[in-house]
Order: C-alpha cells, then structure tokens, then sequence
C-alpha cells in the first residue's frame, strides 16, 4: 500500500506518501462519519424508543417489560379504538383543551400584541409583566392554582364572596375542572403567543399601513387587511408551537389534578390516560398503543396546520 | 429489522447505529459503581415520619457499620413511578426499598423485584424474626418467602375534635356510625363553617379508609368463594352510608379529589369535626407545628356498623431488597438495624407503629402515643381485617373500580346502582387477572 503515491498534489510539492489503509478507508467512508454522531443521537432518541414503543403496542406486555409478553398483532389498537369508557372520551377532552386554549391564547395574544405594538411610556415594564407567568415553570403554576382555587380554603371563592357571588367548585367539579384547566393555561401560555406575535409585528413594513391610511381605511379595515395578512405567516407558526405544546400538556393537568386525571377522569388527557396506563395499570402494551395513536394524531394536525399553510402561500 | 425494505446502504448505517446504541447501553448497565461490596447503600424512601425518624438516626449507623447511606426519599406515587422506571429497566442502583407490602407487593414480587430474604431473616437469632406480628408478615410473605419486613402497621382510627364535640353537648365520642352520623349532623348544623365529617374522597384514595366501613357493615371486597362482591346488600349500604356522610355533613364544596393530605389539612384547619384515617398519619394532626387545632384532637376506636367495630389492621409499609441489588449484604445490615428492636421501640416513642410484638407489650414502646389513641389501637387490632384494599396483583386498577361508587355516592347519585355496575367490571378484572 505504501508504495502508492498520490497524483494531486500542486504542482512543484513534493509528493507526500499516501497514509496507511484506514485513513483511506475514514477518506472514502467521510460522509458517514461526519453524520455519525447526528446519526447515533437521532437513533438513540428518536427511532429506537419509537421503534420499542411500536413493538411493544403489538404485544401483551404487563407488569413489568422485562417478563415475558407474547405478540398479539392489532389487538391492542382494536381494544383502544373500540373503548368508549376511556380512549374516547379522552381524545375528546384533548381536542376540547387544545381547541378552547388555543383560541383564548390566540385572540387574547392577538389583542396584547397589538396594544404593545405602538410605543408608550413605561411599555417595558408592562412587557416584562405580561411575560413573568411564561418564566414559572408549569408545575409550580399548578400548585399555586391549585391552592387558589381550592373549593373551601381558596382564595378564588373569597373573592368571589366580596362580590357576592357563591363559592364555586373549580377545579373540584365534575364540569368546571377542565374548563379551569384550561383558564390556566391560557394564563401561562398566552405571553408566548404575544411574544411571537409582537416579534412579527415589529417586523412590518409601515408603508401598507400608510398607504391603507391614505385610502382612508379604519383601524378595523386596516388590522383585517392589511396588519393580518401580512401577519399570517408569524400568526401560523404561533399556532402550530402552541398547538402541539397543548396536544402534549401534562404538567399543568398531573399538578392539578393528580393520577388519572380526577375521579371522574375529568381532565384526562390522551398524554394522561398513557401515563396512567403505564405507571398505575402496567399495561405497557396498552399505553403503548395509545401512545403510538397519539403520535399519528399529532403528526396528523401538524400536517393539516402545514398543508392549510403551502395553500394560503399559493 | 434487516427485512425490512429499505435501500442496503440506509440499512447497514441503521444498522451501525443500532450496534452503538447497543454498545452505549451495555456499557451503562456494567458501569454502576454497585460493585460486590460497595460500602455505600443506596435505600429509597417514602415522605413518612418514619423515614425522618430513620434519617436522624442515620448517623449512629454509619458509625457503627462504617459504611454510608445514601437515602432518596420520594411522596408516595413518585416512589411507585420510580420502581417502575427503574426496575423494570433492571437497575442496580437501588438497594433497599421501602414500599407499600398491599399496593405493590404482589406485583413487585411477581416481577421478581423483591430479593427473597429467607436466609437472611434466620441469620441473626439477636434480631429475632419471629418478634413480628403475623399478620403484617403474612401481606410481606410471597410464595411461602419473607420477601420483606413490616416497618409500619395502621387501623383505621376515629380523629375528632374535643371543643366541637362539648359545644355541641356531646359527652363521648361515637360508638356506633349511626351516632357518628348523627353527631356529624348535629355539628354541621350548629357550625355553618365548619364540616361536621371528612373523609378522603379520591376514587383511588378512598378506597383503604372505606374499607373499615364496608367491613363494619358486614361487607368485604370479594366473597369467601373470591368472587366479587361490592354489590353485596352491605356493600350498597356501605357505600350509601360514607357517600351520604360526606355529602350530607361534610365540607360544603367537596371535592372527590382528596387524599389523606387533602382532608387532613381541612381537619387541621379546624374545618371539620370528624375525621377518619390511618392512625399512622395522628401526628400531622397533633402537632402545633402542622395542626392547628393540636391541642383538641381526641382518638377513638373505629365506630361500630351493623357487623361490629372492624377496621383495617395492616402494615402499610415494609422494606426490601432490590433483587437487582449488588450490594445485598450491607442492604440486609441496613435492613437488619432499621426494624430492629432498638429502632422499633424509637420509632413507637415518636409516635410510629410498628410490627414487633415485643415493643407493643413494653410499656416504654406505647408511652409515645396518646392515651385514647393506644386504647384505639389496642381495640382494633382486636377486631381488625388485615387487608385495606383488594388482594390483587393490578391493586392500583382494581381500586379505581371499586371506588367508583363511592365517588358516585358522594356526588350524589344512585350507590347501589354505582355498585352493580362497579361489581361486574371487578369480576370482569378479577378473571382477567386469574387468566
């Protein structure tokens, strides 16, 4: 090998001799090599508990993943899809959390944005308000939400009482608990939307609006055609973040609410339901099937969101 | 893997990459640093009053052995999730581990997490394993093999408030649920701020302080041929008399989320007039510090139903060893000097039962707990039923269904109905599990 010279050295170099086999081997092989590290991370994070959490949807596993399971096929996706008590209502309740949460953090960050947006005095201190809940981390939140609304000691009803009104259950009722839920999300996530947005819009040219000025449009007609639009592409993205964060919101819900998602499961969330299923049922076939299903829906919306977005571009 | 369709150079680079996913957690299985004999003991904990009892006297061990103890200590269900991360995965890094012989026991010794311990329990005459109460043995016993020891034993006692209780002209507490009943009614109506019962009221949670209740009624989860049986007529009626009792009489706005500290912080806020609860727990409620109403906390033995006075009688917590462990003989010293008599009797000073017979005949071994609260306990372990919950492997799931009527009796809806229809799903589980 050694007696090989190499051809392309510049002109008048002298001729270095090749180095041995096997750096002729990391020459021809360098792209795999370079991408290796990226490669090994990805199959270590990504594909092979992807990989393990689609076997293990396939088979029986219970009680503990190192017994003995046996391979059941579909089984497990035919029991999940056809149960009504848990999977179901579940889904429901994710879609209700994200939809109504989403909504509220939209319009409300929409507005927030729009009357930070013109310079006025003291405006840093109210964008550094309006951002502290986004810096308290999501279990905290819960707990401090939580004693806030405690049905008999809470600060929440107290209030309520000086106006009047009667103690309410909140986060304790069969019916109130997800909505409160989502209260606080909208709490905390809102200034994440604002934030966004209020980046979007600092980024806009003023000449439409001054030309729409001189057309003689309104506040309205000017934020409907001209500050909207232009602001769709941020607007887009503000909602995708946003919208497959609360997809996967457990924090606020286990923090809230505990295992289960309440007595009545009344905040039981997909991502709950698959905790649940795991670390109190040991059903790991199980929660790995609804994990996999909750995986397809996610990728699903996000497909949705994204094709709806390459249509509004065209 | 290899079969599947993919081009053959994206095959071998899934493949090169799967061999060094292999490598690396290979590589971090053999790395602990357990070793045979490491001096260093890795125990798991439970937020208990035990466990505090156990840290502060940590450091006379220590002394003794020359060896270190490392303690994790973890609120209840965050300790369950981290024996069934890490012990599924087979670590080695826990040695001891305290966990709850009724909730997880089976389980855990079905999944062979849990060292058989026989050889050990005979190694030192000194120690004398036949000190344990049988009972509380029998809930740590697997196959015919200790697999741990009891360190805490609980019945199921009646909190009430003295104060409360003489405003309202009440000389005594309650001997019987129809009084309680009565007496709750009566404080409720008197105190509009104040709840005349708690009691937990989580569908899960509820389900161990409901049990001396169905008992009491004359009722038991399963029958004695192991079918279900939370239909039964005193099932129904249990569940009826808890949900009517803390709809009726407890906290205006209940909430059928609460834990034992869920209600305990209402009784311990001065909201509410009677409570019941694992004696193991009497401290929050008697301490100054935790309580504040400590100094009007009476204790009485569990009212008597229909069937008699019969509460729970079990040990809700024991320590094992990590079948996985490497490090089983320092584990077994830990183990060894924790339930030991010496430690025992401290911990029973303190206020913590045990589940040695030897400290609970040592007057020294009662002096540490109320006067009304000994003569509580004492009752109960009389007539008490050694289980809490069902005897199943799945404890976890199969308390969800046999807790919903209860939920659905506090909300006010039709108990017995609730029972039926809770009764058919637990015998549905009940073959599913004997499958």
């Amino acid at each position: 090998m050694a007696t090989i010279t190499t051809t392309r050295t510049p002109r008048g170099a002298p001729a270095v001799p090749v180095t041995p086999g096997w750096a002729r081997w990391v020459n021809d092989h360098r792209k795999w090599l370079f991408a290796a590290p990226a490669m090994v991370f990805v199959a270590a994070l990504l594909v092979f508990p992807l990989a393990w959490t689609g076997y293990l949807s396939l088979t029986d596993a219970e009680g503990s993943v190192r017994a003995e399971s046996e391979f059941v096929g579909l089984r497990n996706y035919l029991d999940v899809l056809s149960d009504t008590d848990r999977f179901w209502p579940a889904v429901g309740r994710t879609a209700t959390f994200t939809v109504a949460a989403l909504l509220f953090e939209v319009v409300l960050g929409m507005a927030i944005a729009l009357l930070l947006w013109r310079p006025f005095k003291g405006q840093r201190w109210v964008r550094v308000a309006i951002l502290l809940p986004l810096v308290a981390t999501p279990v905290a939140v819960g707990m401090m939400w939580r004693l806030i609304f405690d049905p008999n000691i809470g600060l929440a009803n107290q209030v309520l009482g000086w106006f009047g009104v009667g103690p309410q259950p909140w986060l304790a009722g069969q019916h109130s608990a997800l909505p409160t839920t989502i209260f606080i999300d909208v709490w905390q996530w809102t200034p994440m939307v604002v934030l966004i947005l209020l980046a979007g819009l600092t980024s806009l040219s003023e000449e439409p609006q001054e030309a729409a000025r001189i057309d003689g449009a309104g506040t309205w007609q000017r934020f409907r055609h001209v500050t909207l639009p232009l602001l769709m592409p941020t607007l887009t993205v503000a909602v995708l973040l946003r919208g497959i964060d609360a997809l996967k919101t457990f924090d606020l819900l286990y923090s809230t609410k505990g295992r289960g998602g309440g007595s009545f499961h009344e905040v039981e969330t997909l991502n709950v339901y698959a905790y649940g299923l795991s670390f109190d049922y040991n059903e790991y076939g199980v929660s790995s099937t609804v994990l996999i299903l909750f995986f397809l829906i996610i990728i699903g919306a996000m497909w949705a969101l994204t094709a709806r977005r390459k249509e509004a571009r065209r | 893997m290899t079969e599947r369709r993919d081009g053959v150079r994206r095959r071998s680079a899934f493949g090169i990459s799967l061999a060094v996913v292999a490598a690396v957690s290979l590589s971090a299985c053999g790395g602990g640093d357990g070793g045979g004999g490491s001096t260093t003991i890795r125990v798991t904990l439970a937020n208990h009053v035990w466990t505090d009892n156990v840290k502060k006297a940590l450091p006379e061990f220590e002394k003794q052995t020359g060896l270190k103890v490392e303690v994790t200590q973890l609120g209840e269900d965050q300790l369950s999730d981290q024996y069934n991360v890490k012990l599924n995965a087979g670590s080695s890094d826990i040695d001891v581990m305290m966990y709850r012989p009724l909730q997880e026991g089976r389980l855990f010794a079905r999944n062979k997490y849990l060292a058989d311990l026989s050889a050990q329990v005979k190694s030192n005459a000194g120690w004398n394993f036949g000190d344990f109460q049988a009972g509380p043995m029998e809930a740590t016993t697997y196959e015919g093999k200790p697999v741990g020891i009891p360190i805490i034993t609980e019945q199921e006692v009646l909190y009430y408030r003295k104060d409360l209780l003489d405003k309202a002209g009440l000389s005594a507490p309650p001997k019987t649920l129809d009084e309680l009943k009565a007496a709750a009614a009566k404080i409720k109506a008197a105190e509009p701020d104040v709840a005349g019962f708690v009691a937990r009221t989580g569908k899960s949670a509820a389900v161990t302080q409901f049990s001396s209740f169905l008992y009491s009624f004359g009722g038991d989860f399963v029958d004695g041929g192991g079918k279900a049986a939370v239909n039964s007529d005193a099932a129904k009626q249990a569940y009826a008399f808890y949900g009517a009792l803390i709809k009726d009489s407890g906290p205006a706005n209940v909430s059928t989320d609460m834990g034992w500290p869920e209600a305990m912080a209402i009784f311990t806020q001065g909201k509410a007039a009677f409570y019941t609860e694992a004696n193991s727990l009497y401290k929050n409620a008697t301490d100054p510090a935790k309580s504040k109403v400590a100094d009007q906390v009476g204790f009485a033995p569990f009212p008597a139903g229909p069937a008699g006075s019969k509460p729970y009688n079990i040990p809700s917590w024991a320590l094992g060893i990590n079948a996985g462990s490497e490090n089983t003989a320092n584990a077994w010293k830990f183990i060894e000097w924790a339930t030991g008599k010496e430690q025992t009797l401290a911990q029973q000073k303190s206020g913590v039962p045990g589940a040695r017979t030897s400290v609970w005949a040592d007057p020294e071994g009662t002096a540490g707990f109320p006067e009304d609260l000994v003569a509580a306990i004492e009752a109960s372990t009389k007539t008490g039923v050694g289980h809490d919950r069902p005897q199943v492997i799945k404890v976890a799931e199969a308390r969800e269904v046999v807790g919903q009527p209860l939920v659905d009796a506090i909300t006010g809806k039709d108990a017995a109905a609730a029972a039926d229809t809770a009764n058919t799903a637990f015998q549905a589980f009940l073959d599913d599990e004997a499958r």
